[in-house]
């Protein structure tokens, strides 16, 4: 066990005051409709230091850093830079008075040359127009300064991701920044490129300048920061100085637990044994009766994005994936769903072996996910209630049904196409009466059928898309983060669901960043960490604590070691 | 559940194309003598009315496929020259070969489908933009269909074809028949099978639809291989008119009216709902104006400036930022009352 | 190796067009001649100066479909101008010049204050110019007055009997304008982020309203300056000239090694991209065999093989930058 800091957790306010911060952001109100994204919160940032700024999804992160560089207007609240009370409207605003932002996607013109990137809008003049040859100079200089030894006049496109990031904190450095926010600058980054650019990191807090650092990966928190400010929902849950904050600490910080719960937890069952090495498939099976798995998949991985995974989905279980934002779980879901391209991995339904090559192709075997992104990857907005419930359905089409290619009598989508919708006159009678239905079972409410699904709340929107994926009578459903951003009531709602569909007999695979609900409903927990998984958890062991500490990883108990 | 309620008449999306569509016939009835007289001749409707959708035909017909291809974040600028190749070919059938009428309405067709085949490839399996990849058979296209007739305008006789552009049954000219057939039956290709829903979906949400399992390179496919065969159709029509394949006329600029049409009709550029009936009322818009103007006796030069001008005010009711106002002013009034 | 790689398409453009005034000057007698050279220059630059124009739009990642209509209507205004109202030419065609340049900037205004489609409001353009152009005039109008014709003869002399005509020279000055505003000037690199990226153009702190507005007026500036040559060129005006001219002179940029998604090319692989055009145009004529539509099947065979060629090349470095988001 490792030595108890417990003088590092103390509330923001009485950490002694070294030097006046660069920044101080108090009390910060923000209202979105209906939600209080942030809570009267405090966030300062002393010159020269890496201050690392950490929380689930919904914290408030990016509202945070939104507020700070003007994209969006805080409700309340006062923030100060320098000093003075900072007023700025913009992303450029705010890069003129000093706070420059490095996204996650890098934001420069990939197609212009690194030099022309760093110099766009300041570039040196000569009597006929802009100098190239002063600006290829004073490039090289500016990235030379920081150790960065590239050939400036190719397009940045042409240089890996990890260099462009480094453009990016070059130009801002050259605008004078004094502060630099970085919005999950290494999650694109492969372990050399992240190495490259904690060197420039350290220069640039050797300079004096500070910066404001959102990852995801706790290792990179412990390696580079000085000062951690934990936010959960909406509100700031502490700060604290890297050194004196032990990993299960910040753990449960964050998911809102108190630490001494989770190193009670943790020292009751050893580390060690919480976390069952993974074992091959297979071997799970004695535990449910023997039955082969309806889907199980060996070695799933993809370069760059998850090390191989062997997982298995059994019928009338729930399977859970744990982890941080980050870790993998949601890019492991959209592999096994076929959503991205794996570089290796076999798949089996049935203990039969399967390719997986699309999404349609996995709905054709039986498999639904409900993606995580609800937007982007799973509601067609302009489109009605009825028809974003039946679009799986009719996309599987009649040829689904005929194929019964699962192997196994009706389960599969395509059987409900004949009876869902397809073709004819009463094509359009018999959606309505499907989605009816699913409306009627699922309690969505809405106004009508036909009323744009855009319309609807959070919890309605996910209870459509869950619609969407009965319909086709799956025996695989993935769940990616179903409970994010809606109230508690639907949260409880699609908890009963889940039980019950897994009462029916179906393979639910559940994925959450709340680690009580994974508790609570998972049969089996498959946790991950870092884009890789860690263990597996077995019924008799799933316990909140237990995950996070199989989260928190090895070294859980002591103050991260700088290398 | 709440009780649905009705949506204000001027919500709906193809109010404002078919509203502004009566308005101008409206007008017309009431400002140009003879415009709504519609009388019988030797056994067929003559009239301004059914002068303005015999003319109006060529571009509502390209306007049923270019709707699908644009509620998929698609365009399609080739559509004219396909019109001049379906034209070319079907002249050379009759003029050189003397083929029988089923050939020479056959295989124009098929040509033009290949047509859409080609642009929906170059589209989904090369990746192109959709303006590029048909701006393409745009430029070689009409360069292919002179090569066709050699330069020449071939010019031919064959009553049963020349019925296509300028035959009447029951009174009511053949084209009327054919563009409400078309119409029709693509409608009933929306409605009645999923093709409607996958269409939308794609325009919708394209990495949705994709996840949900909807074949997106097959549908986008398909969709231009019907605005082809639309082209085609249009193209014979237009040549049975005036008994001759005019390869370097025939469909000229028709691709942009066309896309104006789709658009007047409430169509979005960057894809979502495909609204056909608003793209035909969008055709028989544009080509009111010009008739109006013809009677009128205003060249055809000050229809194209009222065009242009139509057109842009009607975009601009559809960008967000105006309708944003327009709520809010609607709203205000609501509140008061 | 990367200079020569980002170059891929410009050099295949210059390939191209070596390779068709090789062929061409040795399937055809008298084609390699200074005299030929020339008329290339002279009978193209209209379209040339069109497709300058629409060069920088096209940078900057719009379209504009106006210009064969603008370039009509200035046309007709300076010859209506001169001959029925007695104006002297050079005040014709300042006035043209002005009228066509706030076109542009009216078009340019619409895109982006009113955020309606390029696409659509350069169409209402070209409708509106060209109807605006026919109102004028429905016939050409001969410019007979002396004034006019006397700008018209003026060139360089190059040998005893050959100049360099003024149309010619009026275009090779615009593309030189044009080559100095995009590479060295501030203004013609925020047409290139634009066009590359609008939304990190954005947060780079350029001015993106004004940079739009910008590509446009060129774009309608350089139509009027078409429209003016045109009028050197054949002495009168004439509103139903450059019709279908906006997609020879798109397909020109285009073959010239600019990218249509904007950000990449430039204005010298245009004027590579007008030789070819105007080359095969050129060498089908000599042939007098081939029909003149075998242009056109060219052109878009071209066009073809140069987006694919460009589709391939980005497509290898957006695979390695997708690679490295993703990983």
């Amino acid at each position: 066990m490792g030595v108890r800091v417990w003088a590092a957790c103390l509330p923001a306010g009485s950490i002694a005051v070294v030097s006046d911060p660069l920044l101080q952001m108090r009390g910060i109100d923000k209202w979105f409709p209906g939600v209080h994204a942030l809570n009267h919160v405090d966030f300062s940032v002393r010159p020269g230091e890496v201050h690392a700024l950490i929380g689930g999804n919904g914290a408030g992160k990016s509202t945070l850093l939104k507020v700070l560089t003007g994209v969006l207007r805080a409700d309340g609240g006062s923030i100060t830079f320098e000093g003075t009370p900072l007023v700025c409207g913009s992303p450029a605003e705010a890069v003129r008075c000093g706070i420059s932002t490095i996204y996650q996607e890098v934001n420069l013109v990939r197609t212009l040359s690194v030099a022309e990137n760093l110099l766009l809008g300041r570039a040196p003049r000569a009597w006929y127009g802009l100098s190239w040859r002063r600006m290829r100079m004073r490039a090289v200089e500016l990235l030379g300064g920081l150790g960065i030894d590239i050939d400036v006049s190719r397009p940045l496109g042409s240089y890996p991701v990890g260099v462009q990031q480094m453009v990016c904190v070059a130009r801002a450095v050259d605008t004078d920044a004094r502060l630099i926010v970085m919005d999950e600058p290494t999650s694109s980054l492969d372990a050399r490129e992240t190495r490259r650019f904690f060197a420039l990191l350290e220069q640039l807090r050797a300079r004096g300048l500070s910066v404001i650092f959102v990852t995801h990966f706790l290792d990179q928190v412990y390696r580079i920061s000085d000062r951690i400010t934990i936010l959960r929902n909406g509100r700031q849950v502490g700060v604290f100085e890297a050194a004196a904050l032990p990993r299960t600490h910040l753990v449960a910080h964050m998911l809102g637990r108190s630490p001494a719960e989770v190193e009670a937890a943790a020292g009751a069952t050893a580390a060690a044994s919480a976390v069952a090495p993974e074992r091959p498939a297979a071997e799970h099976a004695t535990t449910l009766g023997g039955a082969t798995p309806v889907l199980s998949v060996h070695d799933l991985g993809r370069c760059g994005t998850l090390a191989p995974v062997s997982l298995a989905a059994r019928a009338g279980e729930v399977l859970g994936f744990a982890g941080l934002l980050g870790s993998g779980r949601t890019e492991l879901a959209r592999l096994v769903f076929g959503a991205d391209r794996a570089d290796s991995g076999v798949f089996e339904v049935d203990g039969r072996r399967v390719k997986i090559k699309g999404p349609r192709r996995a709905i054709l075997l039986g498999l639904a996910m409900a993606p995580e992104d609800r937007q982007a990857d799973g509601l067609v907005q302009d489109l009605s209630v009825r028809e974003n419930i039946v679009l799986a359905l009719q996309a599987a089409g009649r040829r689904g049904a005929a194929g019964g290619r699962t192997g196994s009598e009706n389960a599969g989508c395509g059987d409900a196409g004949g009876r869902g919708g397809g073709f004819g006159w009463g094509a359009r009678a018999r959606q309505r009466s499907l989605a009816r239905r699913f409306v009627e079972q699922l309690g969505i409410v809405c106004a009508d059928l036909d009323q744009p699904v855009r319309n609807l709340s959070g919890g309605n929107q996910q209870k459509v898309i869950l619609a969407r994926w009965l319909a086709c009578r799956p025996r695989v459903l993935i769940l990616d983060e179903p409970t994010r951003g809606i109230d508690v009531g639907a949260k409880a709602e699609i908890e009963r669901l889940v039980r019950e569909l897994c009462r029916a007999g179906l393979a639910v695979i559940f994925i959450s960043a709340e680690l009580d609900e994974v508790a609570r409903l998972s049969d089996r927990v498959l946790v991950l960490r870092d884009r890789r998984a860690v263990g597996t958890l077995e019924r008799s062991r799933i316990s909140e604590e237990a995950i996070m500490a199989a989260i928190a990883g090895k070294g859980g108990q002591e103050p991260f070691q700088q290398p | 559940m709440t009780k649905q309620t009705p949506l204000a008449l001027w919500r709906r999306p193809t109010f404002w194309p078919v509203a502004l569509l009566a308005l101008l016939w409206l007008l017309n009835a009431a400002l140009t003598p003879n415009f709504a007289r519609i009388e019988v001749r030797d056994g067929r409707l003559f009239g301004s009315l059914i002068d303005v959708i015999h003319r109006g035909a060529p571009v509502m017909l390209l306007a049923v496929g270019m709707t699908l291809v644009i509620a998929m974040r698609g365009i399609d600028l080739s559509v004219g020259s396909v019109m001049a190749m379906a034209g070319a070919v079907a002249a050379q059938l009759i003029a050189v070969h003397d083929a029988p009428l089923a050939v020479v309405v056959a295989v124009p067709l098929v040509v033009a489908a290949a047509a859409g085949l080609w642009n929906g490839l170059l589209v989904t399996l090369a990746g192109m933009q959709p303006i590029v990849a048909t701006l393409i058979l745009l430029v070689a296209g009409r360069g292919v269909a002179q090569l066709i007739t050699g330069g020449q305008i071939t010019t031919f006789e064959r009553p049963a074809f020349q019925f296509l552009g300028t035959g009447a049954l029951l009174g009511v000219p053949f084209t009327l028949w054919l563009v409400a057939g078309v119409t029709l039956l693509v409608g009933a290709l929306l409605r009645l099978t999923p093709l409607g829903l996958y269409v939308e979906s794609i325009g919708g949400n394209e990495r949705a639809a994709r996840l949900a399992g909807v074949r997106v390179r097959a549908i986008k496919v398909a969709g231009y291989v019907l605005t082809g065969l639309c082209a085609g159709l249009a193209g014979l029509i237009a040549t049975a008119d005036i008994k001759a394949a005019d390869v370097s006329n025939c469909g000229l600029y028709i691709e942009l009216d066309a896309i104006l049409a789709v658009v007047l009709g409430g169509t979005s550029l960057s894809g979502g709902r495909a609204r056909m009936v608003g793209a035909l009322a969008g055709a028989l818009i544009m080509q009111t104006l010009t008739t109006t103007m013809l009677m009128r006796g205003i060249g055809q030069e000050y229809a194209l400036v009222i065009k242009a001008v139509v057109a842009l005010l009607v975009c601009l009711i559809y960008t967000p930022r105006f309708r944003g106002a327009l709520q809010r002013l609607v709203g205000r009034e609501v509140h008061a009352a | 190796m990367s200079l020569l790689r980002r170059n891929i398409p410009l050099l295949a453009s210059v390939a191209v067009y070596a390779a068709l005034y090789v062929g061409a000057s040795l399937a055809y007698h008298h084609f390699c001649s200074l005299r030929v050279l020339i008329n290339l220059f002279e009978e193209n630059a209209p379209l040339g100066l069109t497709a300058v124009g629409m060069t920088f739009v096209i940078l900057a990642g719009g379209i504009d479909l106006s210009v064969g209509s603008v370039m009509a209507l200035c046309s007709i205004v300076i010859a209506v101008l001169i001959e029925q109202h007695g104006w002297h030419p050079l005040a014709a065609l300042a006035l043209a010049l002005g009228l066509s340049t706030l076109l542009g900037t009216g078009m340019g205004c619409i895109i982006h204050y009113l955020q309606i489609a390029p696409f659509i409001v350069t169409l209402a353009g070209m409708f509106f110019a060209r109807g605006l152009a026919l109102i004028i005039s429905v016939e050409p109008v001969p410019i007979r007055a002396a004034g006019h014709a006397w700008l018209g003869g003026l060139g360089i002399p190059l040998t005893g009997q050959l100049d360099i005509p003024i149309t010619a020279l009026v275009f090779l000055g615009a593309l030189f304008v044009a080559a100095y505003v995009t590479v060295l000037t501030p203004i013609g690199r925020s047409v290139y982020a634009l066009g590359g990226d609008e939304e990190a153009a954005l947060l780079m702190g350029l001015r993106i309203g004004r940079t739009k507005v910008f590509v446009y007026t060129v774009s309608g500036f350089c139509s009027g300056l078409a429209g003016v040559l045109f009028t050197l060129y054949q002495s009168a005006g004439n509103p139903s000239a450059g019709v279908g001219m906006e997609l020879d002179a798109i397909a020109a940029v285009v073959v010239g090694g600019t990218l249509l998604t904007g950000g990449v090319g430039g204005v010298c692989g245009t004027l590579i991209g007008v030789l070819i055009f105007g080359t095969i145009q050129t060498a089908i004529i000599f042939d007098g065999r081939l029909s003149s539509w075998w242009t056109r099947v060219a052109i878009g065979t071209l066009l073809l093989l140069f987006v694919l060629l460009q589709r391939a090349l980005t497509s290898a470095t957006g695979r390695r930058k997708a690679q490295h988001v993703s990983g």
